[in-house]
C-alpha cells in the first residue's frame, strides 16, 4: 500500500483509437486532437492502396483513397502526418502488414528529417501478413516473400530501433473471420513460431541474442462478448506464450517471455439495429482484457458504437475513449493484484482452451506449420466453417443477439433519428486532391536520384540482404508507394491466396424449421433448372481492395447449399473483371459485396459495364456496410436489391435471389 | 433467346465472338428435351471449322489439391505469351445434397479481362457421379473451335480420369511429390497411363527429384505389366517437374504439348473418333442402361455402328438421339398389341 494508505494504483494501458482519413493534413489534425483529449498513443489506419501497395492515382485505387484510413504515397505525406507531432516522444502503431516494411521506412525517414536517431523511436508495425492470406486479404506477394519481409523487418528493428514492436502477431483478424478461442490462440501461435523459426534460419541474429527477438514479439488480440470465456482465452495465451518461447526458444530471461499484447474489442459484432447496444458489448469486452492483471493488455483500442453503419466521426470515438478512462481513473481496478489467481473456475476454464489449443498448433505444426496450412487453405477452410456455424445459430436463435434476434421491439433511437448524420461521409473531392498533390511530388523530386533507388531496391530484393536500408534511402530519395510495391512484384511475383470455400463442409442439422426452409429452396432450385434447362448460377464478386471477405464466403457457401452453383472468384477483382467472368461464365445473377465504403464508385462501374457488354439483363445484388441514402441512390442506378448487416438471414437472402432469377426467366 | 440464324451464331462463334460463344455454352448446358435439336445442330455446324481440325485438345487431371488450377491458369498465360488462343473448361464436383456447385477455379488464375484470346467457363458435374460435366464434351467441342488450344481441368476422382480420355487429345496427369496412391494405381494398371505426367510442387529440388525417380519406376512397372499397349503406338510417357506458383516448368510442359500433338497427327482422327464413339454410347447408356445396350444387339455391334454413322456426319449427340428413338420403336415393336 501507498503510505497515503490508499493502495497503489498500477500504471493504466495505453490508450489508443484507430484512426485516419481522407488526407494526411486531415488526419494530422485528429491526432493532435486526440492527443489533446488525453489519448496516450497513436494508432494509424491506412488506405487500402497503401496497404495494398497502390499509388492514389493507380486505377484499382479508384473509389478507395482516403476512404477506411490515411492515404500515404511517399515521404511528403508521411511529414504531414506527424507536422508538429514529435515522433521521438510518441508511441505509434501503424496496422500496416505487406507494405509495413516501406511505411516503416517512411517513418524511420521522417524521423530523420525531424533530426531524431530513428533508434529512440517507439511504437509498432503489424507486420503479420500470414494472417492477410486468411482474413483481411491486403496480402501481395507469395508466402515465402511475405515471410521475407516479415524478417527482414524484425531483424533490422531489433538491432537498430530497439524499442520498436516489429510485428503485431494478430489473432484479432482471424477471430473476424470466425476462429473459435481455441482457433484463435492456436493459429497465432504457429505464425509466431512460423516467424521465429524463419528469424532463426536468417543467421542474421546470433543465438545468444535471439531472446531480444523473441521478447520484441507481440501480439495483437481480439475479444468478443462472451467475456468471461475470452477472459480465460487470455490467461490461456499467457501460460501457452510463457510455454512455446520456453520450451521451443530456450529463452531464460521471464521478461522476454512474457505474453505482450495490445487489442481492439470485437468490431464484428456490433450490430446494425439498435446500435446504442453497442456501448453496452464494447465496455464488456473490454474487461476481458483487463481484469487480469496477469493478463491485461498492454494497449487497447475500442470500435464505435456505429460501426456498424458506416464511418465513425470524432464524438463517436471520444465516447469510446471515455469508457477506458473511466474504467482506469474512476474505478478502483489498477488497485489490485490479479483478481482470479486461485479462481477453480476460471483456472479450469483457462486450462480446457490450452490444452485444446496446444492440440490444434500440433496438429498445424504436423502439416508443416503456418505457413503450409495457409497454402493448402487448411486454416482458412477451418475458419469459414466455424463462422458458417457462428452464424447459423444466430440465424436459428441459438445465440441470443439482443435487438436483433430477440427483444427486437423497441422505442425508436433519438441517437440515429437523422441516420445520414450518424457517421461521417468522406468528400469526394479528397481523391482528387491527393492526385494532384501526388503529381506535383513526382514533378518536383529529383528522377535520377529515385531511379537509382528504385534499381538498387530490384538488386536488393533479388538478393538475400536486408531491403530495409535500401527502403530508407528509396523513401529519402522521393519514390512512391506504388513504385515500391511494382518493383517488388516485379521480382517475386503475386499471389492470390487459397478461398477456403471450395472445400468447406457445413453441417445442416437433422430437423427442425430452418432444414425444412432449406429443403424448399432446395426444391424451388431444382424446379427452377427443370424448367430453364440449366441449373440457376451467380457469381459472387468482391471488387475494390477490401480484403474481408467473410460475407462474399458465407453468401457462396449458403448458396451452394440451396442449390445454386455459385462462381467465386476470390477477393480484389476489378469490376472489368466481373463483367468478364459474368459473360464467359453465363451466370443468372451477379452479387457484389463491398466493405470499404467505396461502393458508390464500383457498383455503378459494374452496372454500366454489364450493360456496355449487353448483359443488363444480368440483376446486381449488393451486400456491404452501405448507408441508406446511398442504397437508395445504388437502386436508382439499377442495383436491384441491397443488402447490410442487419439482414443476417441467410435464407431470408437466398430466397430473394432464387425469386430474382425465377422473375427473370419468367421475363424471357 | 435462340438466335434466329443458327449459322450465322456458328459464324460468331468460330471469330471468337465471347458472347455468342457463351450463348453457345449456354445451349450445350440445356438439357430440356425440347433443346436437343438445336444442341446437335450447333456442335454438327462447328465440327468442321478449322480451329477445332487443327487445335490441341489437353486434358489436365489429378488428385485435389495438387495445385491444377493455378497450374492451368500458368499455363494459359504462357501459351498467350506465345500467340496460342486458349479456351479453359473447369470442371468441379456438385454437391451431392443440394445440387449445387462452388466453382472455385477462377479464384486461383489471374487474367487479364480484356484478352480476346482467351475463354473461361466453369462446369459443375451436376449428378454424374464422379464423373465429367454432362456438357463438357460438347462444351470442349464450342471452345475447340473458337481457340487454338483447349485445356479441360478436372479435378481427378473416380469416373473423370477416364471420362477426359473422350475429350483430349492430350491427357495429363498432374501429380504432386508424395502421392502414394496415384503411383500404386499406375503400377497395378488401374490408371490408364497418361500422355504426359506432370509433378506440380515441384519448389523443393531434393523432394521433386525423388517424386519424379519413383514415377520413373511406376512407369517401368506398369508397361512390364502390358499396360502400356495403345493406338498411338511408340509414344513414350514424359515426365515434367513445374511449380504453377513459380512458373518454373511451363516451357519444359508446352514442348512436351506440342511433341505430343505433332506425334498424334496420322492418328488424331482416329483417337477423337474413338473418343466420339464411346461419348455417344456412354450418353446412350446413362439415359437407357443395360437394356437399351443389349436391345440394339450389344455393345460391340453398337460401337461398330456409332463409328459408321458418325462417319457419315452424325455427331455423338445427334447419335444419341437417334439411338434412342430407336431404341423406343424397338421396344414398340417386340411388346406384345393389348387388347
Amino acid at each position: 500500500m501507498a503510505p497515503s494508505g490508499k493502495r497503489e494504483r498500477d500504471k493504466p494501458w495505453i490508450m489508443r483509437t484507430y484512426a485516419g482519413h481522407s488526407t494526411a493534413k486531415a488526419s494530422n489534425e485528429l491526432y493532435r486532437t486526440n492527443l489533446a483529449k488525453g489519448q496516450t498513443g497513436l494508432s494509424v489506419a491506412f488506405d487500402l492502396p497503401t496497404q495494398t501497395g497502390y499509388d492514389s492515382d493507380d486505377a484499382l485505387a479508384r473509389g478507395e483513397v482516403g476512404k477506411v484510413g490515411v492515404p500515404i504515397s511517399h515521404l511528403g505525406d508521411m511529414r504531414a502526418l506527424f507536422d508538429g507531432i514529435p515522433v521521438d516522444q510518441m508511441n505509434t502503431s501503424m496496422t500496416i502488414n505487406a507494405t509495413a516494411a516501406w511505411l516503416l521506412s517512411l517513418y524511420v525517414a521522417t524521423a530523420e528529417d525531424q533530426g531524431v536517431d530513428p533508434s529512440v523511436l517507439r511504437g509498432t508495425t503489424q507486420n503479420d501478413i500470414i494472417k492477410e492470406y486468411l482474413s483481411r486479404g491486403t496480402h501481395i506477394f507469395p508466402p515465402a516473400a511475405s515471410m521475407r519481409l516479415i524478417t527482414d523487418l524484425i531483424t533490422y528493428t531489433v538491432i537498430n530501433v530497439p524499442k520498436w514492436n516489429p510485428i503485431n502477431i494478430c489473432s484479432y483478424h482471424l477471430q473476424e473471420a470466425g476462429a473459435t478461442p481455441t482457433q484463435e490462440l492456436a493459429y497465432a501461435l504457429v505464425t509466431a513460431i512460423g516467424v521465429l523459426d524463419a528469424v532463426k534460419a536468417t543467421g542474421r541474429i546470433p543465438e545468444s541474442e535471439f531472446g531480444n527477438v523473441v521478447g520484441r514479439m507481440s501480439f495483437f488480440v481480439n475479444a468478443g462478448i462472451r467475456f468471461v470465456e475470452e477472459m480465460c482465452k487470455l490467461r490461456a495465451f499467457v501460460e501457452l506464450w510463457d510455454r512455446v518461447t520456453q520450451e521451443r526458444y530456450g529463452v531464460t530471461n521471464p521478461k522476454q517471455r512474457r505474453f505482450r499484447y495490445g487489442i481492439q474489442v470485437n468490431s464484428l459484432g456490433l450490430t446494425e439495429q439498435q446500435p446504442e447496444n453497442n456501448i453496452i458489448r464494447i465496455v464488456l469486452e473490454m474487461l476481458a482484457v483487463t481484469l487480469s492483471k496477469d493478463a491485461r493488455a498492454r494497449a487497447v483500442q475500442l470500435p464505435a458504437w456505429n460501426e456498424a453503419l458506416g464511418l465513425p466521426r470524432p464524438w463517436d470515438q471520444q465516447w469510446s475513449l471515455r469508457a477506458q478512462q473511466i474504467l482506469a481513473y474512476e474505478s478502483d481496478l489498477l488497485e489490485y493484484a490479479d483478481l482470479f489467481k486461485g479462481s477453480e473456475v476460471v483456472e479450469a476454464e483457462t486450462q480446457r482452451l490450452v490444452e485444446s489449443a496446444w492440440t490444434e498448433v500440433q496438429e498445424v505444426l504436423s502439416r508443416g506449420g503456418a505457413v503450409e496450412a495457409v497454402e493448402s487453405g487448411y486454416i482458412k477452410q477451418k475458419l469459414v466453417e466455424s463462422n458458417a456455424a457462428r452464424l447459423r445459430a444466430i440465424e436459428n436463435g441459438e445465440q441470443i443477439v439482443v435487438g436483433v434476434n430477440k427483444y427486437t421491439e423497441g422505442a425508436p433511437s433519438p441517437l440515429t433519428e437523422n441516420l445520414d448524420d450518424a457517421i461521417l461521409t468522406v468528400d469526394p473531392r479528397v481523391e482528387e486532391q491527393q492526385i494532384e498533390a501526388l503529381e506535383k511530388w513526382r514533378a518536383a523530386r529529383d528522377n535520377a536520384a529515385a531511379d537509382k533507388a528504385i534499381a538498387e531496391l530490384q538488386r536488393i530484393a533479388r538478393t538475400d540482404e536486408n531491403i530495409m536500408p535500401a527502403s530508407i534511402a528509396a523513401a529519402h530519395a522521393g519514390i512512391t508507394t506504388g513504385e515500391w510495391a511494382h518493383t517488388l512484384r516485379g521480382v517475386w511475383g503475386e499471389y492470390r491466396a487459397p478461398t477456403g470455400v471450395a472445400g468447406a463442409s457445413v453441417k445442416t442439422s437433422g430437423s427442425g424449421p430452418a432444414v425444412e426452409v432449406v429443403a424448399e429452396l432446395r426444391k424451388r432450385l431444382s424446379d427452377l433448372e427443370t424448367r430453364m434447362g440449366r441449373r440457376p448460377k451467380i457469381l459472387v464478386g468482391k471488387p475494390g481492395l477490401d480484403g474481408h471477405s467473410n460475407g462474399a464466403e458465407q453468401i457462396a457457401i449458403k448458396a451452394r447449399d440451396v442449390g445454386f452453383d455459385v462462381v467465386y472468384e476470390g477477393i480484389r477483382v476489378s469490376p472489368e473483371q466481373i463483367v468478364a467472368s459474368a459473360l464467359e461464365e453465363g451466370v443468372h445473377l451477379i452479387g457484389l459485396s463491398i466493405l470499404s465504403g467505396s461502393h458508390l464508385a464500383l457498383v455503378p462501374e459494374v452496372v454500366d459495364r454489364l450493360a456496355q457488354g449487353g448483359l443488363s439483363d444480368v440483376p446486381v445484388v449488393v451486400g456491404g456496410i452501405i448507408p441508406e441514402a446511398d442504397a437508395e441512390q445504388l437502386r436508382t442506378q439499377g442495383v436491384t436489391a441491397v443488402y447490410t448487416p442487419k439482414d443476417f438471414e441467410l435464407d431470408a437472402i437466398m430466397r430473394d435471389l432464387i425469386d430474382l432469377v425465377d422473375r427473370q426467366h419468367a421475363a424471357e | 433467346m435462340p438466335p434466329s440464324d443458327p449459322g450465322a451464331e456458328a459464324n460468331r462463334v468460330m471469330n471468337a465472338d465471347k458472347t455468342a460463344i457463351s450463348r453457345a455454352l449456354n445451349l450445350v448446358e440445356d438439357r430440356r428435351t425440347e433443346s436437343q435439336g438445336r444442341v446437335a445442330a450447333l456442335l454438327a455446324s462447328l465440327e468442321d471449322a478449322p480451329k477445332a481440325t487443327r487445335g490441341h485438345r489437353v486434358g489436365l487431371t489429378g488428385p485435389p489439391g495438387v495445385g491444377k488450377s493455378t497450374l492451368t491458369s500458368t499455363l494459359a498465360r504462357a501459351m498467350r505469351i506465345r500467340g496460342t488462343t486458349v479456351g479453359v473448361v473447369a470442371v468441379d464436383p456438385s454437391s451431392v445434397q443440394s445440387g449445387g456447385s462452388l466453382l472455385g477455379d477462377r479464384a486461383r488464375m489471374s487474367f487479364d479481362p480484356s484478352d480476346e484470346g482467351l475463354f473461361v467457363r466453369s462446369l459443375a458435374t451436376a449428378g454424374e457421379v464422379g464423373g465429367l460435366a454432362y456438357a463438357a464434351n460438347s462444351a470442349v467441342r464450342v471452345l475447340a473451335s473458337a481457340y487454338d488450344t483447349v485445356v479441360v481441368e478436372t479435378t481427378g476422382v473416380g469416373q473423370s480420369e477416364i471420362d477426359v480420355v473422350h475429350v483430349a487429345d492430350t491427357v495429363v496427369l498432374v501429380i504432386q511429390p508424395g502421392s502414394g496412391d496415384v503411383l500404386q494405381f499406375l503400377k497395378a494398371g488401374i490408371m490408364e497411363i497418361p500422355d504426359i505426367l506432370v509433378v506440380n510442387k515441384a519448389d523443393q529440388d531434393a523432394l521433386a527429384r525423388r517424386a519424379v525417380a519413383d514415377l520413373q519406376g511406376a512407369l517401368r512397372t506398369a508397361q512390364t505389366a502390358g499396360a502400356g499397349q495403345r493406338e498411338d503406338g511408340d509414344w513414350e510417357t514424359p515426365i515434367v517437374a513445374t511449380s504453377a506458383t513459380q512458373g518454373t516448368g511451363i516451357d519444359a510442359l508446352i514442348e512436351a504439348l506440342d511433341r505430343h500433338r505433332e506425334h498424334l497427327a496420322p492418328t488424331l482422327h482416329t483417337r477423337r473418333r474413338t473418343g466420339e464413339v464411346r461419348w455417344a454410347i456412354d450418353l446412350f447408356t446413362r439415359k437407357h442402361g443395360d437394356h437399351g445396350v443389349a436391345t440394339l444387339d450389344g455393345l460391340r455391334e453398337l460401337r461398330d455402328r456409332a463409328a459408321r454413322e458418325l462417319d457419315r456426319g452424325q455427331n455423338p449427340l445427334s447419335l444419341c438421339e437417334h439411338l434412342s428413338d430407336e431404341y423406343v420403336a424397338r421396344l414398340c415393336q417386340n411388346s406384345p398389341e393389348k387388347t
